[in-house]
């Protein structure tokens, strides 16, 4: 009887535990819920990147990848739960594709151990690595965003943005908050008005902010927004007649989602982006090849080329070479979180390997250091075609205002590092 | 005149036409209470299912594809025809009727005399039950909404009103078109409950459901017409709003607004419905308008809750709502 018994337990415990070496990345999606349409495309790429490896290279360095999919709904508490159920099955890289989510995970991975990667959006000061050990955000965050938008706007107004009127309107959130003192020394530098136009959330009703806007006559707009409210944003803004050429959002402000439902109204809008747009690349049609026509897509196959699913793909593409060089670093295939993140630290992007991937000119050339997570800080300026329904790149990949950008990086990091006791490293 | 007092009185304006997108809502909220004493916290939910449907059907697109597709390998999305909006409108009602007779074959018909939280709990379930479907349905996807409404400043009142103030207000063409169809709709809403056979039965199923059994009325059909007018509302609150922001989840969180609208005008009275969507609809925005600035904005979904609950401490039960007087 006991040796049966010590036989089930074994079995139990066979079976219980991994029967194969594999590559974990948890994907907290939203597919569910107000802001699914957003979420669903950005985890459709991620997933069929990592199906695209598996497929076409058999894994990566000969380990297959499995991504776990966790519904957060876009809500803080269920990413906390999802990370928390998720962690244990060997993850190696988080990203949540949520600010409040971010703000809840960072503590935790950091004492974890395991790597969060929060490319455009999260704690903006993240990208000082010598205060963040667990945190990246290349290549851009929400400061070099706010920087690229005022780097475009001088670029059409001759370099001089003196007395002209740029309003923000932003999501009343931690999100929507994070440019404002960015934008603001930036109107200090160059002598433009800023005025500040909060949205409540989700941002359905609208009147009263375009209203103020149509009384003050800004010479530009910019846009800080996540689901509906961009999309109810951009038609007020087609309402009111001010020119969609002068409203320019960021990049969680400039997906297919925000323009098509105002129609040709929308034509002209920009967004700012860290990636390129479209499906006119060549690895798209490996992932046709092994993952659409195969029905492996992780959604109907369709988002292809669409502003958040190149997001998502390219989230996966970074993490996918991030373990790449981590397992030339350590000499092991079936690399654990902590080799993980020696490979996001000595993560080099080059333009060459962008195009041996099949993805020229996708995203900016950069290298990640210890004290740099936050790479480049380089953008593009993305506009709207509504005839053709499509978005295209109108500047190359440019350079954020790094003087302006720094400072507040070290002084936010430094004081987030002294209320809790952090000792910088990198030294 | 000055230029705050001319912007003013634009802001005004807008206030109403948004206060009448309000009560579009809470009028669905306020059918239901009337006929069954039930808190529909479904109603929201209805407004996306029906703007979801509307969509769907105009599009050709096919229900239920992406289950139908992972169950046979199938490639279906659309049937390759378009149809029209006044028919798919139609179609669309035919549905919210199946809906409302599906609701109280299988939900309230085994509910009947329990109390109303159990009948609110009842409706949460309804609520996701409904969130979930539509989405297997009709997909998640954001849904650009054209039954043919216009939209965009209207040029008659900007001009008009720039020739008397050197200043042209902006109202936008689909809150007069909304501002209209509410007009229609409650006064068709208050002819039916007041003057014919059936809305008296409604409002005897209100008062008292085994009180209006016992005097003949028939309490499935009572329910299964309130259910369908309500779906009806809803959906003319889903086209207006999905018109505004395409169609998409977070259309069923256009409940929020409709929230303090209820409080103040009352769970039982259509016309306060319309009231109390305009006295929130005006007081948030006058609010954000000349105090906003003051406090950094963004004050018009706490402004509303507050507005109604200064009326609710004078009026518990609203203005126009029913008093309630339970002797022991």
């Amino acid at each position: 009887m006991k040796m049966k018994l010590a036989t089930m337990a074994l079995g139990a415990l066979m079976a219980a535990g991994p029967v194969m070496a594999d590559l974990v990345f948890p994907d907290l999606s939203y597919r569910t819920g107000p802001y699914a349409a957003g979420g669903i495309p950005f985890s459709d790429g991620y997933n069929d990147y990592f199906t695209l490896l598996n497929e076409r290279d058999g894994g990566i360095g000969g380990v297959k990848a499995r991504v776990i999919e966790c519904e957060t709904g876009y809500n803080t508490e269920k990413g906390v739960e999802c990370y928390e159920a998720t962690k244990g099955e060997g993850a190696l890289v988080y990203q949540p594709l949520s600010t409040g989510i971010t703000y809840q995970l960072i503590p935790k991975v950091t004492a974890d151990g395991i790597a969060l990667h929060t490319m455009g959006y999260g704690r903006t000061s993240a990208a000082n690595g010598k205060v963040f050990s667990n945190v990246f955000n290349y290549p851009a965050n929400y400061w070099n965003g706010a920087s690229l938008v005022v780097n475009h706007l001088l670029e059409i107004n001759g370099g001089d943005l003196g007395g002209k009127k740029i309003a923000l309107v932003y999501h009343n959130s931690a999100y929507g908050k994070e440019p404002i003192r960015t934008l603001e020394e930036l109107s200090k530098k160059h002598g433009f008005d800023l005025s500040l136009i909060p949205v409540d959330h989700p941002g359905q009703e609208q009147k009263s902010q375009w209203l103020q806007i149509r009384r003050e006559r800004p010479d530009y707009v910019t846009m800080w927004g996540w689901g509906v409210m961009n999309q109810v944003a951009i038609q007020e803004a087609a309402n009111i007649r001010f020119p969609m050429e002068n409203f320019i959002g960021v990049w969680w402000s400039g997906s297919e989602n925000d323009v098509l439902p105002a129609g040709t109204a929308a034509n002209g809008y920009k967004a700012v982006t860290f990636h390129n747009v479209g499906s006119d690349f060549p690895v798209f049609d490996d992932v046709q090849a092994h993952v659409v026509d195969k029905g492996l897509a992780a959604g109907a196959g369709d988002q292809i080329g669409t502003a958040l699913y190149n997001r998502g793909f390219y989230a996966a593409m970074l993490a996918a070479e991030a373990v790449r060089t981590a397992q030339e670093i350590h000499g092991v295939a079936d690399i654990n979180a902590a080799m993980m993140l020696d490979g996001m630290e000595a993560l080099e992007i080059t333009e060459d390997r962008m195009a041996e991937l099949g993805m020229p000119n996708f995203g900016p050339s950069f290298k990640v250091s210890c004290e740099n997570h936050g790479g480049p800080g380089t953008g593009a300026m993305a506009q709207w075609d509504a005839s053709a329904k499509t978005w295209s790149l109108i500047s190359d990949f440019n350079a954020s205002d790094m003087e302006v950008i720094q400072p507040l990086i070290d002084a936010d990091s430094n004081a987030y590092a002294a209320e809790n006791n952090i000792a910088t490293r990198c030294n | 005149m000055s230029d705050q007092l001319v912007f003013a009185m634009e802001v005004f304006l807008n206030g109403l036409m948004a206060g009448v997108l309000y009560a579009l809502v809470a009028l669905g909220f306020v059918l239901i209470y009337k006929a069954s004493g039930i808190f529909n916290y479904a109603q929201g939910v209805m407004a996306l299912f029906s703007a979801l449907t509307l969509v769907g059907i105009m599009e050709g697109q096919v229900p239920f594809a992406h289950v139908i597709n992972a169950t046979f390998g199938t490639d279906l999305h659309h049937f390759g025809w378009h149809v029209p909006g006044f028919v798919a409108i139609l179609l669309t009602m035919a549905v919210m009727v199946l809906l409302a007779i599906c609701v109280q074959k299988f939900v309230f018909r085994h509910l009947v005399g329990q109390e109303p939280i159990i009948l609110f709990m009842a409706t949460i379930g309804l609520a996701y039950f409904l969130e979930g479907v539509g989405d297997l349905m009709w997909g998640s996807e954001i849904k650009k909404l054209d039954v043919g409404l216009p939209q965009g400043i209207n040029l008659m009142i900007d001009e008009t009103t720039f020739g008397w103030f050197g200043y042209g207000f902006f109202i936008d063409n689909l809150d007069i078109v909304a501002t209209i169809i509410a007009a229609l709709l409650v006064t068709a809403l208050v002819i039916f409950s007041q003057y014919t056979k059936q809305g008296r039965a409604m409002r005897a199923v209100a008062d008292d459901h085994q009180a209006a059994l016992s005097v003949g009325i028939s309490l499935n059909f009572i329910w299964v017409m309130v259910w369908s007018v309500a779906g009806f509302v809803a959906l003319v609150a889903g086209i207006m709003w999905g018109t505004k922001s395409g169609v998409q989840f977070s259309l069923s969180l256009i409940a929020l607004k409709a929230l303090p609208v209820l409080m103040l005008g009352g769970f039982t009275s259509i016309p306060g419905a319309i009231v109390g969507g305009l006295i929130i609809g005006v007081g948030e925005k006058l609010f954000e308008f000349a105090i906003g600035p003051m406090v950094g904005g963004a004050t018009e979904n706490w402004f509303a809750y507050v507005l109604a609950l200064i009326f609710l401490v004078f009026r518990p039960q609203g203005l126009f709502g029913e008093k309630i007087i339970e002797r022991v």
